[in-house]
């Protein structure tokens, strides 16, 4: 404005105008300044290791010897590779177990929760005390639990007559011991489900119950379409999660994904390549692969979000 | 009246504590066998029926497994590498937060856009050209990987300190203005210690990051002196798996305190978790 009509304007005016325009330069000087740290890692530690993963993966590289430029060659391969096609099948397996089963169960808990009873911050200590353990820990832990000679799990079993199975030693039974075990580190998400309850407005329940809706039809119609935002925000994530999923059967199974290949995750798989035969380029290529897949899985649940995902408007 | 979800009737009510209380018995009794099984002589252990309370209870399991691995060892590089990274955000990530919440400046929108468009890069893609750069810096086989990048910021702590500051009043600033702060002042003197509770929620988040990562110590360290916890305990179950009392004393020694600790801070834990979920 000052500079469209200098001659009209007072020189205080002025003074102040030019003086407020330097505080503005000094002032975005600052705010550059105080982000530089992570300009730097967002270059540094994000943007280039990306560009050079996907360069990378058109590649044959050892680290020990310069990369080679291959083109799809390790796409083609992938699609050859049957180990890779059994690490994929597997992850998605668990994927499609252990997220739906985590929300169900979940949210169940946190329904009971929200009730209001006695003990309410008891029963959620014990059921937030596992997602403390450390997943090395909670490898351990069931390990010995579900031992197939002197585990708890199947001296339970025995007791009320079911033959217990090998659990981790069977094929059959390995991922669903693993689904297991990954529900057993819930407590966060059920922490959060119930935060999400708790802001569910009363005037909402009252209306209802002087419409005379009774507490299931007020738990349908109220309570769950008003935490479907929470319930999409931890589909997402548990998905993502369950797609890296990595600590657990590696550790369990020593790096082998055995019993034959039934524990072969695809982020292992990608580790063994790329840190076990130092196939770098390879590696590279299957984590595109993965990152593509976590791309459109999240894209297409944003999708649907539209049919399901109901937000209060906000004023 | 005072609650939606409120069951009058005294059946309801104890129905829902049989079904927390079924539940709640299948999340505790890990922990509790754990517990259980590291108080045991080794003659204890494969009994049939198992035994919750062991005939002599024996707490030299303890000492014993200090012993048996290199526990300071491992204890120290952890704790060294958790508090370093610790440090590393607290360092980094609230005054990039203040910058992108509170000072206007051009690009800082583009810079909040890709923190949260970097968020959604899975590690594993990074990670291979990470570790290829630590390598030609001959850092691969110390610690420094492991917590160098915190100093350089992280995009979940940025985007949640952001958020912290956004919901600060703006007449703090100008106040501090007025009586002639500079900027470094006004972000370390006044608005940092506003935000204490967001940033004793990121101290967690990334403590207990640290303390319980495997992948990382796996990628970058190969010498035993340089385990983790993590790593350590995983080879002594490769090396000892049939000693229980052993690993289930070590297990306990590695978990409880993060317990402990979040009876101490379970506001901020509480806090962190649900922002993270909700807001």
């Amino acid at each position: 404005m000052a500079d469209a009509h200098p001659a009209a304007v007072r020189p205080s005016a002025a003074t102040k105008a030019s003086r407020k325009s330097k505080f503005e330069t000094r002032l975005r000087r600052f705010g550059v300044l105080f982000a530089l740290p992570w300009i730097v890692g967002l270059l540094l530690f994000n943007l280039y290791p990306l560009v050079a993963s996907l360069y990378y993966s058109f590649t044959n590289y050892s680290i020990l010897e310069p990369a080679e430029w291959v083109g799809l060659d390790n796409y083609r391969m992938l699609l050859e590779d049957g180990t890779f096609r059994i690490s994929l099948y597997n992850t998605l397996y668990f994927t499609l177990f252990f997220v739906p089963l985590s929300i169900v169960i979940g949210v169940g808990i946190a329904l009971v929760l929200n009730l209001k009873i006695r003990g309410q911050s008891i029963y959620r200590t014990l059921f937030f005390i596992p997602s403390l353990v450390p997943p090395v820990a909670t490898t351990i832990i069931w390990l010995w639990l579900l031992n197939p000679q002197f585990g708890l799990v199947n001296y339970w079993l025995e007791k009320v007559g079911i033959p217990g199975p090998a659990w981790l030693g069977s094929e059959a039974w390995s991922k669903p011991s693993l689904v297991l075990m990954s529900l057993w580190g819930i407590g966060q998400s059920i922490v959060i489900y119930l935060a999400g309850l708790q802001d569910v407005p009363q005037d909402y329940y009252d209306a209802a119950e002087v419409d005379g809706a009774g507490p299931l039809l007020r738990m349908w119609h109220i309570t769950l379409p008003l935490i479907t935002p929470v319930i999409f925000f931890n589909l997402i994530m548990g998905m993502i999660g369950a797609l890296q999923n990595f600590t657990l059967p590696y550790t369990l199974t020593n790096g082998k994904g055995s019993p034959a290949n039934s524990m072969m995750f695809l982020v292992m798989y990608l580790y063994i390549n790329g840190f076990g035969y130092l196939k770098m380029g390879y590696a590279s290529a299957m984590a595109w692969v993965l990152f593509l897949i976590v791309i459109t899985l999240t894209a297409i649940l944003f999708a649907t979000q539209k049919r399901w995902v109901f937000y209060q408007g906000k004023e | 009246m005072t609650n939606a979800g409120k069951i009058g009737r005294p059946l309801g009510r104890a129905l829902a504590h049989i079904f927390l209380i079924g539940v709640g018995a299948f999340f505790m009794s890990p922990f509790l066998w754990m517990v259980s099984t590291s108080l045991k002589a080794d003659d204890e252990l494969f009994l049939w029926p198992p035994k919750w309370i062991p005939s002599t209870i024996l707490w030299s399991n303890y000492p014993d497994a200090i012993e048996y691995i290199p526990f300071f060892t491992y204890l120290g590089n952890s704790l060294l590498i958790a508090l370093l990274a610790t440090a590393g955000v607290l360092v980094s990530c609230p005054i990039v937060g203040y910058s992108l919440a509170r000072i206007p400046w051009r690009g800082s929108k583009a810079l909040f856009a890709a923190t949260l468009a970097v968020m959604m890069i899975p590690g594993q893609v990074t990670m291979i050209p990470i570790f290829i750069t630590f390598k030609h810096l001959g850092w691969v086989n110390t610690s420094i990987p492991l917590w160098l990048p915190a100093f350089f910021g992280a995009p979940f702590y940025i985007f949640l300190l952001r958020q912290f500051f956004m919901g600060l009043p703006k007449e703090l600033e100008d106040a501090a203005r007025i009586d002639g702060a500079g900027e470094f002042r006004i972000y370390a003197g006044i608005m940092l210690p506003l935000c204490r509770p967001a940033l004793l929620t990121v101290a967690l988040f990334q403590f207990m990051g640290s303390w319980t990562d495997y992948q990382g110590p796996l990628i970058y360290l190969s010498e035993e002196s340089q385990y983790t916890m993590m790593l350590g305990v995983a080879a002594f179950r490769l090396q000892h798996g049939a000693e229980w009392q052993m690993m289930m004393a070590t297990l306990v020694m590695i978990t409880v305190p993060v317990i402990l600790l979040y009876f101490f801070v379970q506001k901020a834990f509480i806090r962190g978790i649900t922002f993270t979920g909700i807001k």
